[in-house]
């Protein structure tokens, strides 16, 4: 451990805080400790809430319940359509109601081991503890989860856990929590505690003596860039899968929010984590505007395999049982079809690469529920898996109660995000992070069903606490208003941004830049990274950035709806992201969960951590270059596991 | 870039902040669209008991013109002497006349409050996948039924267009003769047989939305109330169409 | 396995802003692959389009999964294209021959003003949802979740009510514009729970009330239904007629409000 010491780089903004005492006790002392405001009180601070997903939509919620002002913002219509909607399988909670031997400690265990020993485990273990509230809560705002014929809850097992803790809502898990989440918003709403600006996209963060004074956002529908300032700002933004251009992300995922806010002195953490989801529904031409993801709780009884032989012509269930490999369940006897989802993808790019892959393109694997239907029924089947199944046949044009699911690994979910500490501030005092738009609490790869249960967690048990503690100090204290010359500054500085990408008048659509960035980050820093892919990638993204900055063509104008102008200033933000990314993937000299460097795994293929030198978090600090940030650690410590290989077997 | 001159778009808060006066609670209950559809289905049902008590009296026709005479003699005798002749008669009469009116009122302001809904139509042509001719012609067959409701009053209660009789006198009790003689004008035959095809149309979609406008919905019951609303409408079709048609036929005459 | 469509006729409404007149804008599509999406083949459109220097379709869309509700069109005078319980991000140029004209409306109803093109604006649906789509319970102060049985018959009904993605079909298919396939469903979802019972009334009330405000009436013809992509029944509907009847009959001081 003192190798590790020796190469921390003493960084004061990189402070976890994460409080002193026994792991399970942390929390509680936390809380016992933190400064809260006085109910009459709150109402003198505005919170601005940016995204109305599971976490900012929860956050936004409870912070008004609790008397805050709120400002919610949504590119979305409505609060309802963020991308948490997509979520299928369900949701972790360790409330043993299967009395199988699950608890607090044993999903903490779970997560941090899932996660490849890259977490924090002080925010894991919090995470462990809030997940049962989050059930309860859930249920009482008329979540309709599954439940046993005794109108108990019911539960399924999901990757990486030999427990049955996932809670769900036929495969439409995510949808019924964030309805949920968004009625007890919309509740707020129409009491007048939240104030929604809906169509309105987040163009930049300001940063006033150190501290977020606030946002400034671009109207959608007209075009109007205007300035908001607040006492504290959370961004609930998600993910940057969309940087693969090609993923499993709602189509207007995107960066901004969180690269913003980077480029103004947030750092930027780990964002070469990126998971890549093992069942998708494979590409099936060049049109593809994205990729779908099938429930990863379909590998409960669906059985993954390919031909043995790569030659193979025959259509599946002309297939013998000898002519098959099931390769998950002969390479990881004990989690099998189950194996955490890193692994799992590995293993179905592997297979693919060296010809064994199926469909039309070869790229693909099957997942098989043949067994299943014959040992449980097609109604049992259809009962658990039946919307999937119809949804599956409607992108695939193919029955998969007849013939078995072609699947392939895609862009999912990212690890990395805003660096953030134990009270979910990023390194700008005032600014916070939360849900997937935060580096959080899934280390190198997030188990399944944990990242419904970390949004909720961070908006719904974990901000309204931390904020309290951070507003405290500032009662009756004035923060600068939207006439601060700042704030002036950096709307000036928007409006030139948008104006600047159709002043250029090149030749190519932002879709087109996206693609090729796509195509750049999923060859070199995708499921399998090695130096040479990388230092390529580094050298192409700026150079096609270039391009972009040249030959980029928006048509109309900046005022209305002009969805081609926002998709500029998201594709410009993921180029420098992209940069980020490869650096990140690079300087990580070890292979840990998402991040698989072909030079840094075991003799039989799996990934090999390198705890000596990089039991830490990368926390990237912008200077001013995109591909010249400057490499924070955040070192970390286990005192309560034991640095482990992970294995599956 | 220029700075836009649209107006600032406001934030959504306080919606549901405002609280709303009451109007008396059968008032407050027709103020809105789903009340005036419960008034629609109470009025409906009281108007669908009257088409088919009328159509069974008429019945009578088929025993002679004494059944029928004497049955049209009873309705004016309702609780006689217990309430004066034609009272109670009279009751029903005001009370149809009230639902019939509540009934329209209803359709009307429904209708209104639907144009509204859609000020601007599709401009393409629309592909109606559940829609019935029944569900989408409501407002046609209302129309036409009531028109022969009307004329119906004033062809076979006053009278008014119904004085090509054996003497050119319209005879008040004479309910047999009455109705023979108009139904043996084919014009007429022919409008009594289109308005209760009509009337039928109605019902069938009509009494099946009854069930659901009230709310009387049941896994247990929910498969036959459209075939209670085709049956019902099938058994008043039935039964009106065969006058003018016996009439025509000379199974029927004076 | 895929094959290709050919000489596709697209004719799209264009229109600048709520209030501009709009029309008709016929494109053809020479060939593309019955694997794509509906919306790709509007995504190969808007290329073609900003390659011409001209302004692509506006058009709402994000998950393409069919889930968030955010997609619309009414393509060939039905809500969500031909497909049944498909929304127009799942359907799939299969579901189309070469030679095909396809007409491309966007929503229209009074409660949904045109925003450009085929973008409406649907939050009279949110205004609904604010005023009572919602069980009241204050983050922290819920009971433990097995503590509330609910028996599966019974979660089932309220799962199915509650899959609604708020994509507006049903108000785009109904030939009055009303939304009570909307409504009922979330007054089902929720009226059905035990957890709903203490606002069950005021709920509906509230709801429909507010429903008012913005929508026709239901003539129960069945085409919200047909056009829902979560194939959400018809007894939604007489479930919340039920409810506000009884909402109006109940006595208000033993439902606590007035």
């Amino acid at each position: 451990m003192t190798m590790l010491e020796d190469r921390s780089t003493t960084n004061a903004k990189l402070n976890s805080k994460v409080p002193a005492g026994a792991l399970a006790d942390k929390w509680d002392t936390f809380k016992a400790n933190a400064k809260l405001v006085n109910p009459n009180n709150k109402r003198k601070f505005k919170v601005i809430v940016v995204g109305t997903g599971l976490a900012g939509a929860s956050a936004a919620a409870t912070l008004a319940e609790l008397g805050y002002q709120v400002d919610a913002f949504t590119f979305h219509d409505s609060a309802r359509r963020a991308h948490s909607i997509a979520a299928q399988g369900g949701i972790n909670a360790a409330k043993n109601y299967q009395g199988d031997g699950d608890s607090v400690s044993r999903l903490f265990t779970d997560t941090i081991k899932g996660g490849d020993f890259r977490s924090r485990e002080g925010n894991v273990y919090r995470l462990a503890q809030v997940s049962v509230n989050i059930i309860d809560q859930m249920v009482a705002q008329g979540v309709p989860f599954a439940r046993e014929y005794g109108g108990l809850l019911d539960n399924r097992s999901f990757g990486g856990a030999q427990v049955s803790r996932t809670f769900y809502a036929r495969g439409q898990t995510g949808q019924q929590l964030l309805l949920g989440a968004y009625q007890q918003l919309s509740r707020q709403i129409g009491l007048g505690g939240v104030r929604l600006f809906n169509r309105c996209e987040l163009v930049d963060v300001v940063v006033i003596d150190g501290r977020a004074a606030g946002i400034v956002t671009r109207d959608l529908l007209t075009g109007q860039v205007t300035s908001h300032a607040a006492h504290a700002v959370v961004l609930a933004t998600g993910g940057y899968g969309n940087v693969y251009f090609l993923s499993t992300n709602a189509m207007n995922c995107n960066v901004t929010a969180a690269w913003r806010a980077h480029r103004r002195g947030a750092y930027f953490a780990n964002p070469c984590f990126t998971q890549i989801h093992p069942t998708c529904i494979p590409q099936a031409d060049e049109t593809q505007s994205k990729l779908t993801l099938m429930s990863e709780s379909l590998r409960n009884d669906g059985r993954v395999w390919v031909p043995k032989n790569a030659d193979e012509t025959r259509p599946a269930h002309q297939i013998p049982e000898e002519d098959r490999d099931y390769y998950l369940e002969r390479l990881y006897p004990s989690y099998g079809n189950l194996a955490p989802r890193d692994i799992s993808s590995r293993a179905a790019k592997r297979l693919v690469d060296r010809g064994q892959g199926v469909g039309p393109l070869k790229n693909g694997v099957y997942l098989d529920f043949s067994a299943a239907i014959n040992r449980l029924g097609r109604n049992v089947v259809e009962e658990r898996y039946g919307n999937l199944f119809e949804m599956y046949e409607r992108i695939a044009g193919e029955n998969p109660y007849q013939v078995p699911m072609r699947i392939y690994p895609a862009t999912h979910y990212t690890m990395g995000g805003l660096w953030v500490d134990y009270e979910l501030q990023t390194t700008i005092p005032g600014l916070y992070a939360a849900g997937e738009a935060n580096f959080s609490d899934h280390g190198a790869n997030r188990l399944g069903a944990s990242a419904l249960m970390q949004g909720l967690a961070d908006g719904y048990f974990v901000l309204p606490y931390t904020i309290s503690n951070g507003l405290a100090p500032l009662l009756n204290k004035s923060v600068p208003g939207t006439d601060h010359p700042e704030f002036k500054r950096v709307e000036a500085e928007a409006r030139d941004r948008y104006q600047a990408y159709i002043n250029v008048k090149g030749t190519r659509s932002p879709d087109y830049f996206h693609r090729e960035l796509g195509k750049i980050i999923w060859d070199y820093c995708g499921m399998e990274r090695d130096r040479n892919g990388l230092e390529k990638a580094i050298s192409e993204i700026p150079a096609l950035y270039d391009e972009f900055k040249k030959d980029l063509r928006v048509t109309g104008t900046g005022e209305g709806v002009n969805q081609t102008l926002e998709k500029a200033g998201r594709v410009d933000d993921f180029f420098q992201l992209g940069m980020l990314m490869c650096k990140d993937a690079l300087t990580r000299e070890e292979s840990a969960g998402g991040h698989f460097r072909v030079e840094y795994q075991t003799a039989e293929g799996e990934a090999q951590r390198d705890d000596e030198n990089y039991c830490h978090v990368a926390a990237w600090e912008w200077t001013g270059d995109a591909n010249n940030a400057t490499r924070h650690e955040e070192q970390l410590s286990f005192e309560t596991l034991q640095l482990a290989t992970r294995s599956y077997k | 870039m220029a700075t836009s001159t649209a107006p600032v778009r406001e934030p959504v808060t306080a919606t549901a902040a405002a609280s709303r006066t009451r109007k008396p609670f059968l008032l407050d209950l027709y103020g809105t669209a789903v009340g005036k559809k419960y008034a629609m289905a109470v009025s409906g049902i009281a108007l669908m008991g009257f088409v088919l008590f009328h159509m069974i009296g008429n019945l009578k026709m088929y025993f002679g013109a004494a059944d029928l005479n004497e049955y049209a003699e009873f309705l004016k005798k309702l609780l006689y002497p217990l309430a004066p002749k034609e009272s109670v008669l009279w009751i029903l009469r005001l009370g149809l006349i009230g639902m019939l009116a509540l009934h329209l009122h209803a359709a009307w302001s429904l209708t209104m409050l639907n144009r509204r809904a859609r000020p601007v139509r599709y401009q393409s042509a629309r592909d109606y996948q559940e829609a019935s001719l029944a569900s989408r012609s409501m407002r046609l067959s209302g129309i036409v039924v009531f028109t022969f409701i009307v004329w119906h009053l004033l062809d076979l209660t006053f009278g008014v267009v119904n004085t090509i009789g054996a003497d050119g006198d319209f005879v008040r009790a004479e309910v047999y003769a009455n109705v023979v003689r108009s139904l043996d004008r084919w014009p007429v035959a022919l409008f009594y047989v289109v308005a209760n095809l009509l009337l039928g149309l109605h019902l069938s979609h009509g009494v099946w939305s009854i069930f659901q406008s009230l709310g009387w919905n049941n896994p247990r019951f929910n498969a036959w109330r459209i075939a209670f609303a085709r049956g019902f409408a099938a058994i008043v079709v039935i039964g009106n169409v065969s006058f003018p048609v016996a009439v025509t036929l000379g199974i029927v005459s004076v | 396995m895929s094959h290709v469509l050919k000489n596709l006729t697209v004719k799209v409404w264009r229109q600048d802003g709520p209030t501009a007149k709009g029309n008709f804008e016929t494109h053809v599509i020479d060939s593309i692959t019955d694997e794509a999406s509906f919306l790709e083949m509007l995504d190969v459109l808007n290329e073609r389009l900003i390659a011409d220097g001209k302004e692509a379709v506006v058009f709402d869309h994000d998950c393409r999964e069919g889930i968030c509700g955010t997609c619309s069109l009414m393509i060939n005078g039905q809500a969500h294209g031909p497909q049944r319980a498909t929304t127009t991000c799942q359907l799939h140029m299969r579901s189309f021959k070469s030679n095909d004209t396809i007409v491309i409306e966007p929503w229209r109803a009074g409660a949904f003003p045109i925003v450009k093109d085929l973008m409406v604006d649907r939050s009279a649906f949110d205004r609904i949802v604010e005023s009572g789509g919602y069980i009241t319970s204050p983050t922290g102060g819920a009971p433990d979740a097995n503590l509330i049985p609910v028996p599966k018959p019974v979660a089932d009904a309220s799962m199915d009510s509650a899959a609604c993605i708020g994509c507006g079909a049903c108000v785009a298919a109904c030939p009055n514009g009303a939304a009570n396939l909307f409504v009922g469903a979330k007054i089902a979802h929720l009226n059905l729970l035990p957890q709903g019972q203490a606002e069950r009334f005021k709920r509906a009330e509230a709801m429909v009330d507010t429903m008012d405000e913005h929508f026709g009436s239901c003539t129960n013809h069945g085409e919200c239904s047909a056009a829902c992509p979560k194939e959400i029944s018809l007894d939604v509907i007489a479930l919340m007629n039920k409810d506000y009847r009884s909402a109006k009959f109940k006595n208000r001081k033993e439902l606590s409000r007035n």
